[in-house]
Protein backbone atom coordinates (compact mmCIF):
# COMPACT_ATOMS: atom_id res chain seq x y z
CA UNK A 1 0.00 0.00 0.00
CA UNK A 2 1.43 3.36 -0.90
CA UNK A 3 1.52 6.11 1.65
CA UNK A 4 -1.14 8.19 -0.10
CA UNK A 5 -3.61 5.31 0.09
CA UNK A 6 -3.39 5.13 3.87
CA UNK A 7 -6.54 6.17 5.70
CA UNK A 8 -6.47 8.32 8.84
CA UNK A 9 -7.16 5.18 10.85
CA UNK A 10 -4.23 3.35 9.19
CA UNK A 11 -2.05 6.24 10.26
CA UNK A 12 -3.35 5.98 13.83
CA UNK A 13 -2.24 2.36 13.81
CA UNK A 14 1.18 3.28 12.44
CA UNK A 15 1.53 6.14 14.94
CA UNK A 16 0.83 3.67 17.75
CA UNK A 17 3.00 0.87 16.39
CA UNK A 18 4.98 -0.59 19.30
CA UNK A 19 8.16 -0.84 17.25
CA UNK A 20 8.06 2.78 16.17
CA UNK A 21 11.07 4.79 17.39
CA UNK A 22 10.32 6.50 20.69
CA UNK A 23 11.76 9.64 22.30
CA UNK A 24 14.89 8.03 23.72
CA UNK A 25 15.70 6.51 20.31
CA UNK A 26 15.72 10.01 18.81
CA UNK A 27 17.77 11.41 21.67
CA UNK A 28 20.38 8.65 21.35
CA UNK A 29 20.50 9.15 17.61
CA UNK A 30 20.69 12.93 17.28
CA UNK A 31 22.22 14.09 20.59
CA UNK A 32 25.37 13.47 22.58
CA UNK A 33 26.02 13.47 26.31
CA UNK A 34 22.35 13.06 27.18
CA UNK A 35 22.03 13.49 30.92
CA UNK A 36 18.61 12.70 32.27
CA UNK A 37 17.26 14.96 35.00
CA UNK A 38 14.56 13.62 37.27
CA UNK A 39 11.68 14.74 39.41
CA UNK A 40 9.38 17.70 39.83
CA UNK A 41 10.72 18.68 43.32
CA UNK A 42 7.11 18.59 44.49
CA UNK A 43 5.88 15.06 44.49
CA UNK A 44 7.77 12.53 42.43
CA UNK A 45 9.34 11.48 39.16
CA UNK A 46 7.16 10.38 36.28
CA UNK A 47 8.74 7.95 33.84
CA UNK A 48 6.11 8.81 31.20
CA UNK A 49 8.15 11.94 30.54
CA UNK A 50 11.91 11.82 29.99
CA UNK A 51 13.88 15.02 30.22
CA UNK A 52 17.40 16.26 30.56
CA UNK A 53 20.30 18.04 29.01
CA UNK A 54 22.12 17.02 25.86
CA UNK A 55 24.48 18.33 23.20
CA UNK A 56 22.62 18.89 19.97
CA UNK A 57 24.32 20.34 16.92
CA UNK A 58 26.99 21.96 19.04
CA UNK A 59 24.57 23.45 21.58
CA UNK A 60 23.36 22.40 24.98
CA UNK A 61 19.61 21.87 24.75
CA UNK A 62 16.87 20.78 27.11
CA UNK A 63 15.11 17.63 25.99
CA UNK A 64 11.54 16.94 27.12
CA UNK A 65 9.54 14.07 25.65
CA UNK A 66 6.84 11.53 26.29
CA UNK A 67 8.25 8.04 26.56
CA UNK A 68 6.27 4.91 25.72
CA UNK A 69 7.41 1.39 26.49
CA UNK A 70 8.01 -1.49 24.08
CA UNK A 71 6.75 -4.36 26.23
CA UNK A 72 4.19 -4.77 28.98
CA UNK A 73 6.67 -4.29 31.81
CA UNK A 74 8.15 -1.13 30.39
CA UNK A 75 4.71 0.18 29.56
CA UNK A 76 3.61 -0.21 33.15
CA UNK A 77 6.68 1.75 34.23
CA UNK A 78 6.04 4.40 31.58
CA UNK A 79 2.26 4.36 32.11
CA UNK A 80 1.88 3.87 28.33
CA UNK A 81 3.30 7.34 27.83
CA UNK A 82 0.44 8.99 29.73
CA UNK A 83 1.97 11.55 32.09
CA UNK A 84 0.66 12.33 35.54
CA UNK A 85 0.76 15.87 36.95
CA UNK A 86 4.25 15.27 38.38
CA UNK A 87 5.46 14.48 34.87
CA UNK A 88 4.16 17.79 33.56
CA UNK A 89 5.56 19.60 36.58
CA UNK A 90 8.95 18.01 35.95
CA UNK A 91 8.71 19.36 32.40
CA UNK A 92 7.70 22.76 33.77
CA UNK A 93 10.66 22.83 36.11
CA UNK A 94 13.01 22.01 33.29
CA UNK A 95 11.45 24.53 30.88
CA UNK A 96 12.19 27.20 33.47
CA UNK A 97 15.61 25.70 34.06
CA UNK A 98 16.31 25.94 30.32
CA UNK A 99 15.21 29.57 30.32
CA UNK A 100 17.50 30.33 33.26
CA UNK A 101 20.55 28.99 31.43
CA UNK A 102 19.49 30.03 27.93
CA UNK A 103 19.20 26.47 26.60
CA UNK A 104 16.83 25.96 23.66
CA UNK A 105 14.13 23.32 24.22
CA UNK A 106 13.47 20.26 22.09
CA UNK A 107 10.18 18.42 22.71
CA UNK A 108 9.18 14.97 21.49
CA UNK A 109 5.45 14.35 21.48
CA UNK A 110 4.16 10.79 21.71
CA UNK A 111 1.25 10.20 24.06
CA UNK A 112 -2.28 8.81 23.95
CA UNK A 113 -3.16 11.62 26.38
CA UNK A 114 -2.71 12.72 29.97
CA UNK A 115 -3.30 10.06 32.62
CA UNK A 116 -6.99 9.90 33.64
CA UNK A 117 -6.80 8.57 37.20
CA UNK A 118 -8.00 9.49 40.67
CA UNK A 119 -4.54 10.51 41.89
CA UNK A 120 -3.91 12.59 38.79
CA UNK A 121 -7.14 14.48 39.45
CA UNK A 122 -6.25 14.96 43.10
CA UNK A 123 -2.92 16.44 42.14
CA UNK A 124 -4.44 18.76 39.55
CA UNK A 125 -3.97 17.30 36.08
CA UNK A 126 -5.79 20.20 34.42
CA UNK A 127 -3.74 22.75 36.32
CA UNK A 128 -0.47 20.99 35.50
CA UNK A 129 -1.21 21.05 31.76
CA UNK A 130 -2.49 24.63 31.85
CA UNK A 131 0.59 25.92 33.68
CA UNK A 132 2.87 24.33 31.10
CA UNK A 133 0.97 25.90 28.21
CA UNK A 134 1.17 29.28 29.91
CA UNK A 135 4.88 29.04 30.67
CA UNK A 136 5.77 27.74 27.21
CA UNK A 137 3.80 30.65 25.72
CA UNK A 138 6.24 33.10 27.25
CA UNK A 139 9.44 31.04 27.57
CA UNK A 140 12.39 33.19 26.52
CA UNK A 141 14.27 30.45 24.62
CA UNK A 142 13.51 28.75 21.30
CA UNK A 143 11.21 25.72 21.44
CA UNK A 144 10.99 23.12 18.68
CA UNK A 145 8.48 20.29 19.03
CA UNK A 146 8.09 17.19 16.91
CA UNK A 147 5.19 14.74 16.94
CA UNK A 148 6.82 11.34 16.51
CA UNK A 149 3.74 9.19 17.10
CA UNK A 150 0.48 10.13 18.77
CA UNK A 151 -0.31 13.69 19.78
CA UNK A 152 -3.09 13.00 22.23
CA UNK A 153 -5.00 16.13 23.16
CA UNK A 154 -4.04 18.37 26.10
CA UNK A 155 -1.59 15.74 27.24
CA UNK A 156 0.43 16.46 24.10
CA UNK A 157 -0.06 20.22 24.04
CA UNK A 158 1.32 20.41 27.60
CA UNK A 159 4.79 19.98 26.10
CA UNK A 160 3.83 21.12 22.61
CA UNK A 161 3.58 24.92 22.54
CA UNK A 162 6.51 25.68 20.27
CA UNK A 163 8.02 28.08 17.76
CA UNK A 164 8.06 25.27 15.22
CA UNK A 165 5.95 22.13 15.15
CA UNK A 166 7.18 19.24 13.02
CA UNK A 167 5.30 16.02 12.42
CA UNK A 168 6.38 12.66 11.10
CA UNK A 169 4.52 11.66 7.95
CA UNK A 170 2.33 9.08 9.68
CA UNK A 171 1.95 10.77 13.04
CA UNK A 172 -1.39 12.13 14.26
CA UNK A 173 -2.41 14.99 16.54
CA UNK A 174 -5.96 15.40 17.77
CA UNK A 175 -8.26 17.14 20.21
CA UNK A 176 -9.35 13.77 21.62
CA UNK A 177 -8.61 10.15 20.80
CA UNK A 178 -10.61 8.83 17.82
CA UNK A 179 -12.10 6.24 20.20
CA UNK A 180 -13.17 8.97 22.62
CA UNK A 181 -14.75 11.12 19.94
CA UNK A 182 -16.47 8.09 18.40
CA UNK A 183 -17.94 7.20 21.79
CA UNK A 184 -19.39 10.70 22.16
CA UNK A 185 -20.34 11.77 18.64
CA UNK A 186 -21.06 8.35 17.13
CA UNK A 187 -22.19 6.76 20.43
CA UNK A 188 -19.96 3.81 19.52
CA UNK A 189 -16.22 3.63 20.10
CA UNK A 190 -15.97 1.02 17.32
CA UNK A 191 -16.58 3.90 14.91
CA UNK A 192 -13.10 5.24 15.70
CA UNK A 193 -12.00 4.89 12.05
CA UNK A 194 -14.85 7.22 11.00
CA UNK A 195 -14.00 9.64 13.78
CA UNK A 196 -10.32 9.60 12.82
CA UNK A 197 -11.23 10.65 9.29
CA UNK A 198 -13.76 13.31 10.32
CA UNK A 199 -11.47 14.90 12.92
CA UNK A 200 -8.65 15.66 10.45
CA UNK A 201 -5.83 14.41 12.60
CA UNK A 202 -3.09 13.43 10.16
CA UNK A 203 0.15 15.35 9.72
CA UNK A 204 -1.08 16.37 6.27
CA UNK A 205 -4.34 17.72 7.74
CA UNK A 206 -2.45 19.68 10.36
CA UNK A 207 -0.17 21.20 7.80
CA UNK A 208 -3.20 22.24 5.75
CA UNK A 209 -4.75 23.79 8.87
CA UNK A 210 -1.58 25.80 9.43
CA UNK A 211 -0.61 24.08 12.66
CA UNK A 212 2.23 21.79 11.58
CA UNK A 213 5.15 23.67 10.00
CA UNK A 214 6.84 20.75 8.27
CA UNK A 215 6.43 17.05 7.67
CA UNK A 216 9.23 14.49 7.81
CA UNK A 217 8.91 11.62 5.36
CA UNK A 218 8.77 8.05 6.62
CA UNK A 219 9.82 4.94 4.74
CA UNK A 220 7.10 2.98 2.97
CA UNK A 221 5.39 0.93 5.68
CA UNK A 222 6.13 3.36 8.48
CA UNK A 223 8.96 4.59 10.70
CA UNK A 224 9.48 1.21 12.37
CA UNK A 225 10.42 -0.48 9.09
CA UNK A 226 13.62 1.53 8.80
CA UNK A 227 14.18 3.49 12.00
CA UNK A 228 17.68 4.67 11.05
CA UNK A 229 16.36 6.61 8.07
CA UNK A 230 13.68 8.35 10.14
CA UNK A 231 16.02 9.17 13.01
CA UNK A 232 18.47 10.73 10.59
CA UNK A 233 15.80 12.72 8.72
CA UNK A 234 14.22 13.96 11.96
CA UNK A 235 17.61 14.96 13.35
CA UNK A 236 18.35 16.87 10.19
CA UNK A 237 15.02 18.73 10.25
CA UNK A 238 15.34 19.56 13.93
CA UNK A 239 18.88 20.90 13.49
CA UNK A 240 17.71 23.12 10.66
CA UNK A 241 14.75 24.56 12.57
CA UNK A 242 16.77 25.07 15.71
CA UNK A 243 19.58 26.83 13.86
CA UNK A 244 17.09 29.27 12.30
CA UNK A 245 15.38 30.03 15.60
CA UNK A 246 18.65 30.51 17.46
CA UNK A 247 19.47 33.42 15.16
CA UNK A 248 16.40 35.39 16.28
CA UNK A 249 16.61 37.80 19.17
CA UNK A 250 14.32 36.95 22.07
CA UNK A 251 11.72 39.65 21.44
CA UNK A 252 11.29 38.64 17.80
CA UNK A 253 11.10 34.99 18.81
CA UNK A 254 8.36 35.71 21.35
CA UNK A 255 6.44 38.01 19.01
CA UNK A 256 6.47 35.33 16.30
CA UNK A 257 5.35 32.66 18.76
CA UNK A 258 2.52 34.92 19.93
CA UNK A 259 1.21 35.57 16.46
CA UNK A 260 1.64 31.93 15.41
CA UNK A 261 -0.83 30.78 18.08
CA UNK A 262 -2.95 33.90 18.07
CA UNK A 263 -3.82 33.26 14.41
CA UNK A 264 -5.04 29.70 14.83
CA UNK A 265 -8.77 29.23 14.46
CA UNK A 266 -11.40 29.71 11.79
CA UNK A 267 -14.49 31.84 12.07
CA UNK A 268 -16.54 34.28 10.09
CA UNK A 269 -17.81 37.73 10.84
CA UNK A 270 -21.58 37.93 10.60
CA UNK A 271 -24.61 39.14 12.46
CA UNK A 272 -26.02 35.65 12.77
CA UNK A 273 -27.52 36.08 16.20
CA UNK A 274 -29.44 39.13 15.05
CA UNK A 275 -30.67 37.49 11.88
CA UNK A 276 -32.26 34.62 13.74
CA UNK A 277 -34.82 36.84 15.34
CA UNK A 278 -36.07 33.97 17.47
CA UNK A 279 -33.91 34.69 20.47
CA UNK A 280 -35.66 33.59 23.65
CA UNK A 281 -37.15 36.39 25.69
CA UNK A 282 -34.57 37.92 28.00
CA UNK A 283 -34.48 36.09 31.33
CA UNK A 284 -35.49 37.81 34.53
CA UNK A 285 -32.56 39.77 35.89
CA UNK A 286 -31.34 37.97 38.97
CA UNK A 287 -30.80 40.17 42.04
CA UNK A 288 -27.12 39.42 42.55
CA UNK B 1 -62.05 -8.97 62.25
CA UNK B 2 -58.49 -9.85 61.39
CA UNK B 3 -59.03 -8.00 58.16
CA UNK B 4 -59.22 -4.76 60.13
CA UNK B 5 -55.63 -5.08 61.22
CA UNK B 6 -54.24 -6.06 57.92
CA UNK B 7 -52.65 -3.21 56.11
CA UNK B 8 -54.79 -2.37 53.15
CA UNK B 9 -53.01 -1.77 49.92
CA UNK B 10 -53.33 1.86 49.09
CA UNK B 11 -55.39 2.41 46.02
CA UNK B 12 -53.38 5.17 44.59
CA UNK B 13 -53.46 5.99 40.95
CA UNK B 14 -50.78 8.42 40.01
CA UNK B 15 -52.10 11.23 37.90
CA UNK B 16 -51.03 10.87 34.34
CA UNK B 17 -48.21 13.22 33.57
CA UNK B 18 -47.80 14.29 30.04
CA UNK B 19 -44.50 16.04 30.38
CA UNK B 20 -45.44 18.24 33.31
CA UNK B 21 -48.68 19.49 31.80
CA UNK B 22 -50.46 20.24 35.07
CA UNK B 23 -47.57 22.33 36.35
CA UNK B 24 -47.77 25.55 34.42
CA UNK B 25 -44.54 26.40 32.74
CA UNK B 26 -42.56 29.24 34.23
CA UNK B 27 -44.26 28.95 37.62
CA UNK B 28 -42.50 26.13 39.41
CA UNK B 29 -39.07 24.70 38.92
CA UNK B 30 -38.08 21.28 40.12
CA UNK B 31 -34.66 21.05 41.76
CA UNK B 32 -32.64 18.39 39.97
CA UNK B 33 -30.77 17.67 43.19
CA UNK B 34 -33.47 17.31 45.90
CA UNK B 35 -36.55 17.09 43.68
CA UNK B 36 -38.39 19.85 45.57
CA UNK B 37 -40.49 22.31 43.65
CA UNK B 38 -39.45 25.93 43.89
CA UNK B 39 -41.75 28.83 43.13
CA UNK B 40 -40.03 30.64 40.32
CA UNK B 41 -40.26 34.14 41.78
CA UNK B 42 -38.78 33.00 45.06
CA UNK B 43 -36.16 30.92 43.25
CA UNK B 44 -35.05 33.91 41.20
CA UNK B 45 -34.84 36.01 44.35
CA UNK B 46 -32.51 33.32 45.67
CA UNK B 47 -30.41 33.60 42.49
CA UNK B 48 -31.67 30.15 41.45
CA UNK B 49 -30.26 28.45 44.50
CA UNK B 50 -32.67 25.82 45.80
CA UNK B 51 -33.64 25.64 49.47
CA UNK B 52 -31.43 22.53 49.63
CA UNK B 53 -28.42 24.65 48.64
CA UNK B 54 -28.16 23.29 45.11
CA UNK B 55 -26.92 25.95 42.73
CA UNK B 56 -28.91 25.61 39.52
CA UNK B 57 -27.26 26.36 36.23
CA UNK B 58 -27.50 29.94 34.95
CA UNK B 59 -27.34 31.09 31.37
CA UNK B 60 -24.54 33.37 30.25
CA UNK B 61 -27.00 36.26 30.08
CA UNK B 62 -28.13 35.61 33.64
CA UNK B 63 -24.51 35.63 34.81
CA UNK B 64 -24.09 39.09 33.35
CA UNK B 65 -26.43 40.20 36.14
CA UNK B 66 -23.32 40.13 38.35
CA UNK B 67 -22.34 43.41 36.71
CA UNK B 68 -23.74 46.78 37.69
CA UNK B 69 -27.09 47.26 35.97
CA UNK B 70 -26.87 48.35 32.33
CA UNK B 71 -23.08 48.52 32.27
CA UNK B 72 -22.45 45.48 30.09
CA UNK B 73 -21.26 46.23 26.58
CA UNK B 74 -20.92 43.15 24.42
CA UNK B 75 -17.88 42.85 22.16
CA UNK B 76 -17.05 40.64 19.20
CA UNK B 77 -20.67 39.54 18.84
CA UNK B 78 -20.19 39.55 15.07
CA UNK B 79 -17.72 36.63 15.23
CA UNK B 80 -19.55 33.53 14.10
CA UNK B 81 -18.47 29.91 13.89
CA UNK B 82 -17.65 28.21 10.62
CA UNK B 83 -17.19 24.54 9.86
CA UNK B 84 -13.48 24.21 9.06
CA UNK B 85 -13.44 20.39 9.04
CA UNK B 86 -16.85 19.98 7.35
CA UNK B 87 -17.61 17.76 10.29
CA UNK B 88 -20.26 15.08 9.98
CA UNK B 89 -20.90 12.15 12.30
CA UNK B 90 -23.85 9.78 12.48
CA UNK B 91 -25.15 11.77 15.41
CA UNK B 92 -24.68 15.23 14.06
CA UNK B 93 -23.82 17.47 11.20
CA UNK B 94 -21.87 20.36 12.67
CA UNK B 95 -23.44 23.16 10.60
CA UNK B 96 -26.91 21.93 11.53
CA UNK B 97 -25.95 21.58 15.16
CA UNK B 98 -24.64 25.14 15.16
CA UNK B 99 -27.85 26.44 13.59
CA UNK B 100 -30.00 24.60 16.15
CA UNK B 101 -27.96 25.89 19.05
CA UNK B 102 -27.97 29.43 17.70
CA UNK B 103 -31.72 29.30 17.26
CA UNK B 104 -32.35 27.94 20.74
CA UNK B 105 -29.97 30.16 22.69
CA UNK B 106 -30.04 33.34 20.65
CA UNK B 107 -26.25 33.33 20.82
CA UNK B 108 -23.95 32.48 17.96
CA UNK B 109 -21.40 30.57 20.01
CA UNK B 110 -20.70 29.35 23.52
CA UNK B 111 -18.97 32.43 24.93
CA UNK B 112 -20.28 35.95 25.53
CA UNK B 113 -17.68 38.63 26.18
CA UNK B 114 -17.47 42.34 26.76
CA UNK B 115 -16.91 44.85 29.50
CA UNK B 116 -18.80 46.40 32.38
CA UNK B 117 -18.39 47.35 36.00
CA UNK B 118 -18.92 45.74 39.40
CA UNK B 119 -19.59 48.33 42.10
CA UNK B 120 -18.08 50.86 39.78
CA UNK B 121 -14.88 48.87 39.15
CA UNK B 122 -14.35 48.38 35.42
CA UNK B 123 -13.51 44.93 34.13
CA UNK B 124 -13.62 42.70 31.07
CA UNK B 125 -15.78 39.65 31.33
CA UNK B 126 -16.16 36.41 29.36
CA UNK B 127 -18.94 33.99 30.22
CA UNK B 128 -19.50 30.58 28.70
CA UNK B 129 -22.95 29.27 27.84
CA UNK B 130 -23.21 25.61 28.79
CA UNK B 131 -26.40 25.03 26.82
CA UNK B 132 -24.55 25.87 23.59
CA UNK B 133 -22.90 22.52 22.65
CA UNK B 134 -21.88 21.94 26.25
CA UNK B 135 -20.08 25.27 26.60
CA UNK B 136 -17.38 23.82 24.38
CA UNK B 137 -14.43 25.89 23.24
CA UNK B 138 -13.96 26.17 19.50
CA UNK B 139 -12.44 28.90 17.33
CA UNK B 140 -15.00 31.62 18.15
CA UNK B 141 -14.87 30.93 21.88
CA UNK B 142 -11.08 31.02 21.83
CA UNK B 143 -10.93 34.14 19.69
CA UNK B 144 -13.42 36.03 21.86
CA UNK B 145 -11.59 35.07 25.02
CA UNK B 146 -8.20 36.01 23.55
CA UNK B 147 -9.57 39.37 22.39
CA UNK B 148 -11.15 40.00 25.80
CA UNK B 149 -7.80 39.32 27.49
CA UNK B 150 -5.95 41.55 25.02
CA UNK B 151 -8.45 44.39 25.39
CA UNK B 152 -8.34 44.07 29.16
CA UNK B 153 -4.55 44.37 28.93
CA UNK B 154 -4.80 47.44 26.68
CA UNK B 155 -7.31 49.19 28.93
CA UNK B 156 -5.61 48.00 32.14
CA UNK B 157 -8.74 46.16 33.23
CA UNK B 158 -8.93 42.97 35.23
CA UNK B 159 -10.51 39.99 33.45
CA UNK B 160 -13.27 37.87 34.91
CA UNK B 161 -14.02 34.55 33.26
CA UNK B 162 -17.11 32.57 34.23
CA UNK B 163 -16.88 29.04 32.95
CA UNK B 164 -19.18 26.05 32.59
CA UNK B 165 -17.88 23.69 29.94
CA UNK B 166 -17.34 20.17 28.75
CA UNK B 167 -13.99 21.11 27.19
CA UNK B 168 -12.65 21.69 23.70
CA UNK B 169 -15.18 21.37 20.86
CA UNK B 170 -14.52 18.14 19.02
CA UNK B 171 -16.30 19.29 15.85
CA UNK B 172 -13.47 21.74 15.15
CA UNK B 173 -10.81 19.13 15.88
CA UNK B 174 -7.28 20.21 16.57
CA UNK B 175 -8.22 23.86 15.97
CA UNK B 176 -10.18 23.64 19.22
CA UNK B 177 -7.20 22.08 20.98
CA UNK B 178 -5.05 24.98 19.84
CA UNK B 179 -7.47 27.46 21.42
CA UNK B 180 -6.05 26.24 24.71
CA UNK B 181 -2.68 27.62 23.65
CA UNK B 182 -4.20 30.73 22.10
CA UNK B 183 -6.16 31.75 25.21
CA UNK B 184 -3.18 31.22 27.50
CA UNK B 185 -1.00 33.08 25.03
CA UNK B 186 -3.32 36.10 25.27
CA UNK B 187 -3.31 35.88 29.06
CA UNK B 188 0.45 36.51 29.03
CA UNK B 189 -0.40 40.06 27.86
CA UNK B 190 -2.63 40.60 30.86
CA UNK B 191 0.04 39.24 33.20
CA UNK B 192 2.66 41.47 31.59
CA UNK B 193 0.78 44.64 32.55
CA UNK B 194 -0.01 43.35 36.01
CA UNK B 195 -3.77 42.99 35.77
CA UNK B 196 -5.41 40.01 37.42
CA UNK B 197 -7.50 37.25 35.88
CA UNK B 198 -10.27 35.97 38.12
CA UNK B 199 -11.87 32.67 37.20
CA UNK B 200 -15.27 31.64 38.46
CA UNK B 201 -15.87 27.94 37.89
CA UNK B 202 -19.49 26.84 37.83
CA UNK B 203 -20.96 23.42 37.29
CA UNK B 204 -19.54 21.66 35.29
CA UNK B 205 -15.96 22.55 34.35
CA UNK B 206 -13.93 19.93 32.55
CA UNK B 207 -11.23 18.84 30.14
CA UNK B 208 -9.55 21.20 27.67
CA UNK B 209 -10.83 24.38 29.27
CA UNK B 210 -9.78 23.22 32.74
CA UNK B 211 -6.40 22.42 31.19
CA UNK B 212 -6.03 25.98 29.91
CA UNK B 213 -7.17 29.47 30.89
CA UNK B 214 -9.60 28.46 33.64
CA UNK B 215 -7.03 26.86 35.90
CA UNK B 216 -4.20 29.39 35.56
CA UNK B 217 -6.19 32.37 36.84
CA UNK B 218 -4.71 34.50 39.58
CA UNK B 219 -7.70 33.81 41.79
CA UNK B 220 -9.91 30.78 41.23
CA UNK B 221 -13.39 30.76 42.78
CA UNK B 222 -15.90 27.95 42.47
CA UNK B 223 -19.56 27.64 43.35
CA UNK B 224 -20.55 25.11 46.02
CA UNK B 225 -20.99 21.63 44.61
CA UNK B 226 -19.70 22.50 41.13
CA UNK B 227 -18.11 19.48 39.45
CA UNK B 228 -14.62 20.37 38.33
CA UNK B 229 -11.93 18.16 36.85
CA UNK B 230 -9.81 17.20 33.90
CA UNK B 231 -10.91 13.70 32.92
CA UNK B 232 -14.63 12.93 32.86
CA UNK B 233 -15.92 10.60 35.56
CA UNK B 234 -16.98 7.91 33.11
CA UNK B 235 -13.49 7.83 31.60
CA UNK B 236 -11.91 7.47 35.03
CA UNK B 237 -14.36 4.75 36.07
CA UNK B 238 -13.63 2.82 32.89
CA UNK B 239 -9.89 3.16 33.50
CA UNK B 240 -9.82 2.14 37.15
CA UNK B 241 -12.94 -0.06 37.06
CA UNK B 242 -14.31 1.24 40.35
CA UNK B 243 -17.10 3.61 41.35
CA UNK B 244 -15.89 7.06 42.28
CA UNK B 245 -16.72 8.62 45.65
CA UNK B 246 -19.54 11.20 45.56
CA UNK B 247 -17.27 13.96 46.78
CA UNK B 248 -14.74 13.40 43.96
CA UNK B 249 -14.18 16.33 41.55
CA UNK B 250 -16.41 18.77 43.41
CA UNK B 251 -15.51 22.36 44.22
CA UNK B 252 -14.98 21.27 47.82
CA UNK B 253 -12.65 18.46 46.67
CA UNK B 254 -10.68 20.97 44.62
CA UNK B 255 -10.24 23.39 47.51
CA UNK B 256 -9.26 20.49 49.80
CA UNK B 257 -6.51 19.50 47.37
CA UNK B 258 -5.26 23.04 47.00
CA UNK B 259 -6.35 23.46 43.37
CA UNK B 260 -8.63 26.48 43.81
CA UNK B 261 -8.69 29.43 46.19
CA UNK B 262 -12.22 29.42 47.51
CA UNK B 263 -15.76 28.15 47.31
CA UNK B 264 -18.21 31.03 47.38
CA UNK B 265 -22.02 30.69 47.50
CA UNK B 266 -23.81 32.52 44.72
CA UNK B 267 -25.34 35.09 47.08
CA UNK B 268 -21.86 36.26 48.10
CA UNK B 269 -20.25 36.30 44.65
CA UNK B 270 -20.87 39.91 43.77
CA UNK B 271 -19.52 41.17 47.08
CA UNK B 272 -16.50 38.85 46.83
CA UNK B 273 -15.67 39.97 43.31
CA UNK B 274 -16.11 43.63 44.22
CA UNK B 275 -13.74 43.16 47.17
CA UNK B 276 -11.16 41.47 44.96
CA UNK B 277 -11.41 44.20 42.36
CA UNK B 278 -10.81 46.80 45.07
CA UNK B 279 -7.88 44.83 46.51
CA UNK B 280 -6.17 44.63 43.12
CA UNK B 281 -6.44 48.37 42.72
CA UNK B 282 -9.85 49.04 41.26
CA UNK B 283 -10.68 52.70 40.90
CA UNK B 284 -14.01 52.78 42.69
CA UNK B 285 -13.75 53.94 46.27
CA UNK B 286 -14.73 51.84 49.23
CA UNK B 287 -17.81 53.91 49.88
CA UNK B 288 -19.68 52.19 47.06
CA UNK B 289 -21.44 49.61 49.13
CA UNK B 290 -24.30 48.50 46.93
CA UNK B 291 -24.05 45.06 48.44
CA UNK B 292 -25.14 46.40 51.81
CA UNK B 293 -28.51 47.25 50.30
CA UNK B 294 -30.89 44.32 50.68
CA UNK B 295 -30.86 42.22 47.54
CA UNK B 296 -34.55 42.82 46.89
CA UNK B 297 -34.02 46.55 46.48
CA UNK B 298 -31.27 46.23 43.92
CA UNK B 299 -31.92 44.93 40.39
Amino acid sequence: MTASALTAWDKVQLARHPHRPHTLDYVRSCCEDFTELHGDRRFGDDAAIVSGLARFDGRTVMIVGHQKGRDARENVKRNFGMPRPEGYRKALRLFQHAEKFGFPVLCFIDTPGADPGIQSEERGQGNAIAENILVMAGLRVPIVAIVIGEGGSGGALAIGVADRLLMLEHSVYSVASPEGTAAILWRDSAKAPDAARAMKITAQDLQALGIADDIIAEPEGGAHTDAAVVLEAAGQALRQQMATLCQLDTETLLAQRYSKYRRIGQFQEAQLHLLNGTAPEPPAVLPF
Amino acid sequence: MKEWFRRQPKHFTPATRDSGQQIPDNMWVKCSSCGELNYVKQLNDNLKVCKCGYHMRLTAREWLGLLDADTFVEEDAELAPSDPLEFVSTKDVYVQKLAENQERTGLNDALVSGHGTIQGNPLHIAVSEFTFIGGSMGSVYGERLARAAERAAELQHPLLTITATGGARQHEGVLSLMQMAKTNMALTRLAAIGQPHFALLVDPCYAGVMASYASVADVIIAEPGARIGFAGQRVIEQTIRQKLPAHFQTAEFMVEHGMIDMVVPRAELRATLARLLRLYGGTASNDVVADDIPATLQV
